[in-house]
């Protein structure tokens, strides 16, 4: 077996779970709600697996040059998804609010699909620059960051649909129907909260193994390349959120809103700079 | 008039100390920081005269955006948020060091009632027992308290995690220190670059910001490498066995690569860059294939080497390595009457090949020197060790914010005729739920201890 197969695989189940999530707030169905969830968590196995397989591989195609799965835009993607589906299922297990799947698992799908229909998944040595421990670190630490916000992100559009509707329902009575399978909105907001307190510290410590990383390599922490730059971004935007929480009237929808344009900024940082800006952060093999 | 001056200072103050300002703050740094992501930064002014037309690169110039992260602007609004931080901090600290330094011993009536985490039971025993038994209970379960006798009511108090409450005050002053660590670095420290030549050395070096510096000290480079992933021209590697020379004497040694810089005397010199420095040199060995006489000489590249019978050759261009095949170098030979003839390639590892060419002469190379120089970026940061000391504490103090929070718990017992009332509460200053589901848990265990059931029913 290899791990591309392996990876099509994982394709196939966030396919399935994200089907199934779909069902289960059709139906209500608990049980299908489980299998959506052990359905993930399959796939999150075999994805677990299909990593270090490839890692494994790079050491048979490059010798004693092999190296972690995360150096090139095809394997930052593919670890992007494995981040977000860990984030989903550590908060699944802490919470057990099963329809939240339903708006993450999207996002993995969606990240597996590009990376297996478009990118290039060959594995290619390194240069010399990016032959670093720190740069696993900042790649690990950084993604786990953003799979944080994108939780974060599929929690806020849940909050932002439902809330909507629910003030216009008079009487406090109930909602019905799709919407009122979703956790209450008090839950949501406080899982986006929450979420980002995961990613908030994680983005920190990103961006501080980057900076070490590039003192290593060119001899100075900080030089406001737009990678950098931008991952600044994110960070200023989620303090403020943080900070947002302690002054009444930023809880709610304005605090969905701000993790919804949060994450738009993950994205554009994450992907953006790259595809857009130029930066001595483009990937070598996208 | 006095009053008024002091209305407006207050406001001053609140504004400064404000969390509506950091909001602001925060969110103007992200949105302004768009913009040198956007606009080439430092450039040379025709780049953006090009780009742009004259009058918007005029415009650029005026509102500082050719290096904006570093315009009175931009520095403005970090300093505006320094001491919003600093204001805040100041403003809000108290409050939390009260908890620590006077920590509420008694509650007040109100925290029983109104407590979401509280209970009330009476034991049938008299106070000295139950309160044996609570001590234990506190110091097993939870955490060592502190005992008050207060209008005859005993009142044990206990808590955990009193140090969440400075997370956040960590956090904030790890900021301070960050942007100390990198004022400081930019104020005493430079960075640079040298190039140096192999077996060369070096004394001064070349500021970023223009002019050179002497290092009190010599950098001599012994030699310099490459290597390749196999089979292909992408560089695996390259490094210079770099020595440091002060006064006169060898005091450091070391190979320095990409990601493995040298430090000496608060200077560190990193691997950035290679290239060819002065002509190469190659060892040809030649062989006239009508007569079979061989002989062996150094050309230089560009030189032209005179052969037999009025030929002559010279090597034009080399690398060292040929797609698969390694060094080669190409050649060309020119007639008697002075014709170029077309140029050829030889490999270094085929020395036998050219004689399959046909030509007059066939050649072999036998070796070639190649004298490179070594790129090195030098910088002298003596506020780097600041700025990683305030991101272990950023780190270190958001963690503890974060993640922990600070829980106590108040037990109050009073006499009422031989029997005992017990009441218990607790609170956390984070996280609700998980210590509601925590006391719910505590609070059986506290009973069935306190009432002393376990012992009751064994008697
Ligand atoms: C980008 C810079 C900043 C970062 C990374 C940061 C980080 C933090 C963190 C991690 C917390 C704890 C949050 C929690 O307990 O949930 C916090 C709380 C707080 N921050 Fe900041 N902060 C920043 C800037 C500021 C500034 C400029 C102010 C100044 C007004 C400020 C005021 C506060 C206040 C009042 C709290 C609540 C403290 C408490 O728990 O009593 N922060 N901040």
């Amino acid at each position: 077996m290899e791990s591309g197969q392996l990876l099509n695989l994982t394709t196939v189940a966030y396919f399935s779970a994200m089907v199934l999530f779909f069902a289960y707030i059709a139906t209500k169905n608990k049980t299908v709600a489980l299998i959506a969830t052990l359905t993930a968590l399959a796939g999150f196995l075999l994805q677990t697996t299909a990593l270090g397989l490839r890692w494994y591989e790079s050491y048979q195609i490059l010798g004693s040059d092999g190296r972690a799965p995360l150096s090139n835009l095809y394997e930052s993607v593919v670890f992007f998804a494995w981040s977000t589906v860990l984030i989903y299922l550590i908060i699944d297990w802490k919470y057990k609010q099963r329809t939240i799947g339903a708006f993450v698992m999207p996002i993995a799908l969606f990240s597996m699909l590009w990376a297996q229909m478009s990118l290039n998944s060959s594995i290619d040595p390194l240069v010399p620059a990016l032959q670093s421990n720190w740069l696993t670190y900042h790649v690990i630490t950084c993604f786990l960051g953003y799979a944080g916000f994108a939780v974060a992100f599929g929690v806020s559009v849940m909050y932002l649909l439902k809330i909507g509707k629910e003030e216009k329902q008079q009487g406090g009575k109930p909602l019905g129907g799709i919407l009122g399978m979703f956790p209450p909105t008090k839950v949501l907001d406080d899982l986006n909260y929450k979420a980002i307190m995961v990613g908030f510290p994680l983005l920190t410590l990103g961006i501080i193994t980057g900076a070490a990383w590039a003192n290593y390599a060119w001899g100075t922490y900080w030089s406001w390349d737009p990678k950098e730059t931008w991952s600044l971004i994110v960070w200023f935007i989620y303090a403020a959120f943080i900070h947002a929480r302690f002054t009444r009237g930023w809880v709610g929808r304005r605090a969905a809103w701000l993790s919804v344009f949060g994450f738009a900024a993950t994205l554009f940082c994450y992907l953006g700079v790259n595809l857009v800006l130029s930066g001595l952060h483009s990937y070598g093999g996208a | 008039m006095a009053e008024r001056q002091k209305d407006f200072t207050d406001r001053v103050w609140e504004f400064l100390c404000s969390l509506k300002l950091t909001i602001i703050l925060l969110l103007l740094l992200a949105v302004t920081s768009i913009i040198g992501t956007v606009l080439q930064q430092n450039a040379p002014a025709a780049e953006y005269i090009q780009e742009y037309g004259q009058s918007n690169y005029e415009l650029f110039k005026r509102l500082q955006f050719i290096d904006m992260y570093h315009s009175t602007w931009f520095i403005g609004i970090l300093a505006l948020f320094s001491v919003n931080l600093i204001c805040c901090s100041i403003k809000n600290f108290p409050r939390a060091w009260r908890f620590f330094k006077e920590p509420t011993l008694v509650p007040g009536p109100g925290l029983f009632k109104n407590s979401a985490n509280s209970t009330v039971f009476t034991v049938k025993e008299d106070r000295q027992q139950v309160a044996q038994r609570v001590t234990e209970f506190l110091k097993k379960e939870f955490a060592k308290p502190t005992m008050t006798e207060k209008d005859g009511q005993l009142c044990f108090f206990a808590q955990k995690g009193i140090y969440s409450r400075f997370g956040a005050y960590v956090t904030h002053v790890s900021i301070l220190i960050i942007m100390a660590g990198a004022i400081i670095g930019n104020f005493w420290g430079y960075k640079a670059w040298v190039n140096i030549v192999e077996g060369t050395s070096i004394s001064k070096v070349e500021l970023r910001s223009g002019g050179e510096i002497d290092l009190g000290f010599t950098v001599r480079c012994d030699d310099f490498n490459v290597s390749y992933y196999p089979g292909s021209n992408r560089p695996k590697d390259y490094n210079s066995d770099l020595v440091i020379i002060q006064n006169g004497k060898e005091v450091l040694k070391k190979r320095i690569e990409v990601n493995d810089p040298l430090t000496y005397q608060g200077i560190t010199f990193y691997q950035s860059s290679y290239g060819p420095a002065g002509t190469a040199v190659f060892k040809v060995r030649v062989t006239d294939n009508g007569s079979g006489d061989t002989m062996t000489v150094n050309a230089k590249q560009g030189q032209h080497i005179n052969l037999p019978n009025g030929y002559s050759f010279a090597v034009t261009n080399f690398t060292d390595n040929d797609r698969n095949f390694g060094p080669a170098m190409q050649l060309h030979v020119n007639t008697p009457d002075g014709k170029h003839g077309s140029p050829f390639v030889v490999w270094q590892n085929f020395p036998e090949f050219d004689v399959k060419r046909g030509g007059t002469f066939s050649f072999a190379l036998l070796g070639f020197d190649q004298p490179q120089f070594t790129g090195l970026q030098v910088a002298k940061d003596p506020g780097v060790n600041i700025v990683w000391a305030g991101c272990f504490l950023m780190v270190f103090g958001s963690l503890t914010a974060f993640f922990f929070s600070h829980k106590r718990l108040w037990v109050c017992l009073q006499d009422e005729g031989g029997k005992t009332k017990v009441q218990l509460a607790g609170n956390a200053h984070r996280n609700q739920p998980g210590f509601a589901l925590a006391f719910e848990e505590l609070q059986q265990k506290f009973e069935s201890v306190v009432k002393n059931e376990s012992q009751k029913k064994e008697g």
